[in-house]
């Protein structure tokens, strides 16, 4: 590090002290105001007229049905989601076929769709002067206005986000071991269980929990299909709306806070499942050759009994 | 071994993968989802819009309300999205390149906008913004007003985009081989030529699809925009509340219309994504 030869060949592949620090300087400033601030505001709000305050917004009862409908749309719609989210990106990681390509962009679509537009479409399905409307009011059956839309018009804003996840990482990890496992005797189903889930956990869980945050957290979607009924047909987003349009400042930022620590907790799980999921491949690179061949003897041994 | 390694070894270059089960199951299964989430409800709109003359379409889409949403929508989504590749690959970089206390809870903190419902964002932003807020309280007073207008959409857009430039131009950053800039400057480059000459080339496609990516999202962007927009018609109205607003007249005519012009949009901008991804990986894996 001292001497001057290397300094000089260091000082070719970064910059001058100066520089970094005015660099790092610029950009925790600038993610200071857009993402620090907001955060801090949230909660600011929420306590500004003390403890009980922000409590008793929290004990409503429009507030609690509005948490509990968040949270029953969030656990119909992140089981289904996980489940297709494996099985495509199983298919699509796993083997090669035509229309592959297509596929995958498809599953990407609702990414770049407007949340309005989401919404809009299941009016037109089952809305009133929808295909399925007359249908479903012979039936006495509610979509639109009602539960069932705001779970379908959640499921659409967050299909993508497991299978996004694990496409790349189950493309990236190959077939090798499966298919050592599917030579040694084992079935699809242990297959899966046993050598494809553990390497894909730590990204499994980033994409449920970024999955859940964003079910819990959708708005444009859900208002659309909602029709902002209170203490029915309210998540805690529209609840927020609602009490912010009515000047109840505290109230709307008290239940937004719960909102945002649950954004909190979603990024320490993400940066914990991110790190866990270094470590464990920096452990397998630095498995030495004689490890390595120590672990393709013991396949061979098995395969050989 | 030997015969069973030479029977797999032609099977192997037709069919890679067949030896793993579930082939069909999975992608039955997943072609039946996407039909009944996505791909079903999405025709309905495109059938509902052919229900319509083409006079009543582009009467529609045309409107002078309408018209000035677009402009608006663009703008301020284009404008956000430089803002993003800007300080987007200045933070991707930081992050990358140099250490300082406090590095890992920084890059947490980028997936934010991810994690924050846009309703939260939106309220908050409007509440620092404010004449009364944070911010506002000190920018009012110098005649600089942020909330309720233009201004404040293209902040609330910033803040919706941040993440899709760091994220995309983080990992290829990283893969960046040391070796090039070794090179170029043991051939007598400047730190400042090495940059444009060297580094940034290699990173310009993730730059693109980041940029790209975060002009998507702020386009049909609607729960952060809403609250700080201040919703005047001609003025601060987006395309998505004007979806809305029709709505709400029950005009879903007309709702339905200006979504397929925004549908449109949004699956040119998905091909482009496309595109630059491709892109992307024949730069960073094909030859060189």
């Amino acid at each position: 590090m001292s001497t001057p030869i290397i300094r000089r060949a260091e000082a070719g592949t970064t910059e001058a002290p100066w520089v970094r620090c005015t660099l790092i300087g610029i950009s925790l400033v600038f993610l200071f105001l857009f993402l620090v601030l907001p955060l801090a505001a949230v909660f600011a709000e929420a306590l500004r007229k003390g403890f009980d305050a922000y409590w008793e917004a929290l004990k409503e009862p429009d507030a609690w049905s509005a948490i509990r409908l968040t949270l029953i749309t969030a656990l119909i719609t992140v089981p289904l989601n996980l489940v297709f989210g494996v099985s495509a990106a199983w298919c699509i990681a796993k083997y090669e076929f035509k229309g592959k390509s297509v596929l995958t962009t498809l599953v990407d679509l609702p990414f770049s769709v407007s949340p309005v537009v989401a919404g809009l479409v299941y009016v037109l399905m089952f809305g009133a002067q929808g295909w399925f409307g007359p249908w479903l009011q012979e039936h006495d059956l509610k979509v639109i206005f009602a539960v069932p839309g705001i779970v379908l018009a959640t499921i659409f804003v967050t299909f993508p986000f497991i299978a996004r996840e694990l496409i790349p990482l189950m493309q990236a990890q190959g077939n090798e071991e499966e298919q050592a496992a599917i030579v040694l005797g084992a079935t699809g189903w242990q297959t899966f269980w046993y050598v494809t889930l553990p390497n894909i956990k730590w990204g499994l869980i980033y994409g449920v929990i970024l999955c859940n945050a964003r079910a819990m957290g959708e708005f444009g979607a859900v208002s659309v299909v909602s029709g902002h009924i209170r203490g029915q047909t309210n998540t805690m987003p529209l609840h927020v709306e609602i009490l912010y349009n009515e000047y109840q400042s505290v109230a709307a930022f008290a239940v937004a806070s719960l909102l945002a620590l649950l954004a909190l907790v979603t990024l320490v799980i993400k940066s914990v499942a991110e790190w866990r999921h270094e470590r464990e491949m920096k452990a397998i690179g630095q498995l030495s050759p004689e490890n390595t061949q120590t672990a393709y003897a013991t396949l061979s041994v098995k395969a050989a009994s | 071994m030997l015969s069973s390694s030479a029977a797999v070894a032609p099977a192997k270059r037709r069919a890679p993968a067949r030896v793993l089960p579930g082939f069909k199951i999975t992608l039955g299964y997943t072609l039946m989802y996407l039909c009944l989430i996505v791909l079903i409800p999405l025709s309905a709109l495109v059938f509902k819009t052919f229900t319509l003359t083409w006079d009543q379409f582009w009467d529609a889409v045309t409107g002078p309300r309408v018209m000035a949403s677009y402009r608006l929508t663009f703008g301020a989504s284009l404008i956000a999205a430089l803002v993003n590749v800007v300080f987007g690959l200045l933070v991707a970089w930081v992050l990358v390149r140099y250490q300082f206390f406090g590095k890992k809870i920084v890059d947490a903190l980028v997936d934010l906008p991810f994690a924050l419902p846009t309703a939260v964002a939106g309220i908050s932003l409007t509440a620092l913004l404010a004449g009364n807020g944070w911010v506002g309280q000190y920018l009012e007073p110098m005649g600089v007003q942020l909330a309720f207008n233009a201004n404040g959409i293209v902040i609330a857009l910033i803040f919706i985009g941040l993440p899709f430039v760091v994220r995309t131009v983080q990992p290829v950053l990283e893969d960046a081989e040391k070796e090039l800039e070794e090179a170029a400057t043991c051939l007598g480059a400047s730190r400042w030529q090495t940059f444009t000459r060297v580094i940034f080339p290699s990173i310009a496609p993730a730059l693109l699809t980041g940029f790209a990516m975060a002009f998507a999202r702020a386009i049909g962007e609607y729960g952060s925009v809403i609250f700080i927009a201040g919703n005047m018609p001609m003025i601060s109205e987006i395309t998505p509340l004007i979806i809305i607003g029709k709505l709400e007249q029950y005009d879903y005519a007309g709702a339905t219309a200006v979504a397929t012009v925004m549908l449109v949009i949004s699956f040119i901008l998905l091909l482009v994504i496309n595109g630059l991804q491709t892109w992307q990986r024949r730069r960073s894996g094909g030859p060189v």
